[in-house]
């Protein structure tokens, strides 16, 4: 059968799939429609959080992030769960016990302030819609690449998806269909990785088969990738490249961002239990293990296997000649995410380091006149994998399932936090306080309906710095909501002013020192110095600065707590009985 | 909560805890993984022809990382229960 019938069929199962859960989902009550009623299963709700958790970035991106870089992008993986343990440890349960609907909900409460309220609002505004940007473009991306459909057409079919579950369903039909999404996600994912694992090490689990034996070479996988990838001039996979201050902060700067996250918190928010919050968040790092450890295995043993197909015979030897290279590489160089270029005119295709000085000589000895693989894009890892392996058009079918599911779920669960946001903390608590409960459902319907038409504006006019709000996002998560959700748990005595002051530090800083390198709003040429490492204060890069924000948060907020006055008697009874686990139930309604 | 005292116990007990479980995050990321690796490399152990601290760095921190969320809830249901705080 036909490749785009093919994908047209598995996508089209899965669609119908997502629809069929919002009918059955829909919601009846506020309640419902922002926490499910608090009646999802621990385990389902895991299986949501990682999939709410995990972008198109993560399912198409990461193995090659790890891949072009080695070592030195293990904060990724290190970053993106370790956030977990501060989520179960330090916020979930205790977010939970609270029972209220959203993130600002519970910063206005218990700083007793809609100040603190609203900054909150600005702070969830900010991080959810820039991130939510990634994902419409992502989902467009996918829809164009394996739908033979134009981008703008894509993003209004996936918009048209996303809409009739999330506005009919709200956090209950997202929850549901983050489940199906999740099985999807991760089948596509451990389908084909698998088959390279066995095909690569003879070991059928890819994050074993990393640590063992490559079957060609008898050597340990990856000794044998350092070993070629030196040989060709690249500075070696295992090694240690960058600075270790630098590596330290963007790795918590990513893990209190995950934390910080308003999307991701406010799944917590479904579960029964406060004792089931904590157990959610294994069960969501478990499922998002299952993909995190896989990831970096698939990342390594695709470029090693790259490398042997250009290198047959060695790297010593000459490379493969144009005409000879392995069909994947011709489908997939019509995309334009592979392109070569013949600069010696040999009709082989070299792939070297030519900006390595070392290697130059060596270079110039075997008349090689520069890296001929022109355009070598990281998500090619994953995306071209199944091919690489050789496995039938429905795994390929599948990997396209897979990559919009992961867009779509991450996609909705952002829209329904910037909604909730909107039709709960600014409407209904400060513009029309006295809604009632229909009515503010029928808002919620409505800001949602809102969210999607500026998300769907947004990915079909993307601005120009799609990739670093990622980390403005997490920046920002780390440096404004995250110390301001620990403090009002675990300091009885935060204030209102203590606990704004030490937000608008964290925002000011971290925005200013983003910008100061990447451009006042990301406007190209307007950053004041370059964003070079001997610019950067301390060799700090702007993307780890989220965690020195989150410091110059603590400390503003500690230091003006100490000059102001207690918080009434009333917020302290509160902060005692948001710890301890007794009468979780009796918070649903309110 | 019975009182006040008890309150008090609960939470620092609780706090403990807490500490232990992001000391042991914290080593097994930003140390085995980053800062000490190169102490670790020292050992004569390696993992499938590389160091320790590569292998804590893609592997070995996450499955501490669910280890010790898991041990976290099992333990703090075993204290709600002592403390009489549990959800009935």
């Amino acid at each position: 059968m036909d490749q785009f019938v093919l994908n047209l069929i598995v996508v089209g199962a899965t669609f119908a799939l997502y629809i069929g859960i919002a009918i059955w989902a829909r919601a009846g009550t506020t309640a419902d429609y922002y926490t499910a009623s608090r009646g999802v299963n621990p385990i389902v709700n895991g299986a949501a959080t990682a999939a709410d958790w995990m972008s198109a970035a993560s399912f198409i991106s990461m193995a090659g992030l790890i891949a072009f870089v080695g070592y030195g992008n293990s904060s990724y993986l290190m970053g993106w769960t370790g956030g977990y343990v501060l989520l179960a440890l330090l916020l979930a349960p205790y977010l939970r016990k609270f029972g209220r609907f959203t993130v600002p909900e519970f910063i206005g409460d218990r700083f007793y302030s809609q100040s603190a309220r609203i900054v909150a609002v600005v702070c969830l505004l900010v991080i959810s819609i820039t991130y939510v940007i990634g994902q419409m473009t992502g989902a467009g991306v996918a829809f164009s690449r394996f739908l033979e459909v134009e981008n703008t057409t894509g993003l209004i079919i996936a918009s048209t998806v996303v809409f009739i579950y999330a506005v009919l369903g709200g956090m209950k039909g997202i929850t549901y269909t983050q489940l199906a999404q999740y099985c999807v996600l991760i089948t596509a994912y451990t389908i084909p990785a698998v088959f390279i694992s066995l095909q690569l090490t003879n070991n059928p689990v890819p994050a074993l088969g990393l640590f063992s034996t490559h079957a060609e070479s008898g050597l340990p996988l990856l000794s044998r990738l350092d070993e070629v990838l030196t040989e060709l001039g690249f500075h070696d996979y295992t090694g240690h490249h960058g600075t270790t201050l630098n590596m330290v902060l963007f790795t918590l700067s990513l893990m209190v961002g995950t934390a910080g996250l308003p999307h991701v918190i406010i799944r917590f928010f479904t579960v029964p239990k406060v004792a089931d919050a904590r157990k959610s968040a294994g069960w969501a790092l478990v499922f998002i293990a299952l993909l995190y450890l896989t990831a970096p295995a698939v990342g390594a043993m695709a470029k090693l296997n790259i490398l042997s197909t250009i290198y047959p015979d060695g790297t010593s030897e000459a490379p493969i000649a144009y005409a000879d290279k392995p069909d994947w590489m011709s489908n997939w160089e019509q995309t334009g995410l592979l392109r070569f270029e013949d600069k010696n005119d040999d009709g082989r295709i070299q792939y070297y380091n030519d900006r390595s000085e070392d290697f130059a000589s060596i270079a110039a000895e075997r008349g090689w006149e520069g890296n001929e693989i022109v355009v070598f894009n990281q998500d090619i890892l994953v995306l071209a994998n199944p091919e690489i392996a050789q496995l039938p058009g429905w795994v390929l079918a599948l990997i396209a399932a897979g990559g919009l599911a992961a867009a779509l779920s991450t996609a909705a669960g952002l829209l329904l936090a910037i909604s909730s946001a909107i039709s709960h903390d600014v409407l209904k608590s400060v513009l029309m306080p006295g809604i009632s409960d229909r009515q503010e459902l029928m808002a919620a319907r409505i800001s949602m309906a809102f969210a999607i038409l500026l998300a769907t504006w947004l990915g079909l006019n993307p601005p120009g710095f799609a990739a670093q709000v990622v980390a403005l996002a997490f920046g920002l998560a780390a440096a404004t909501l995250f110390p301001a959700l620990m403090m009002g748990i675990f300091s009885q005595k935060m204030n209102t002013e203590g606990a704004v002051a030490g937000m608008l530090v964290g925002l000011i800083s971290t925005l200013t020192y983003i910008f100061t390198y990447l451009g006042w709003f990301f406007v190209p040429g307007t950053n004041l110095l370059e964003n070079v490492q001997e610019n950067w204060l301390f060799g700090i890069s702007p993307l780890s600065f989220g965690a020195v924000g989150a410091v110059l948060n603590f400390a503003t907020a500690w230091a003006v707590m100490k000059l102001t006055k207690a918080p009434p008697p009333e917020i302290q009874a509160l902060v005692e009985s948001i710890r301890v686990p007794r009468g979780a139930a009796g918070a649903i309604d309110h | 909560m019975t009182n006040e005292h008890s309150a008090a116990a609960y939470w620092s007990a609780n706090l403990r805890i807490i500490t232990i479980c992001m000391m042991i995050w914290a080593l097994v990321s930003v140390g085995f993984g980053i800062v000490l690796r190169p102490l670790l490399a020292m050992l004569p152990i390696t993992v499938g022809g590389t160091d320790l601290g590569f292998w804590f760095a893609q592997q070995g921190s996450i499955l501490t990382f669910i280890a010790l969320i898991f041990y976290y809830t099992w333990y703090m249901n075993r204290l709600d229960r002592r403390f009489g705080v549990d959800e009935q």
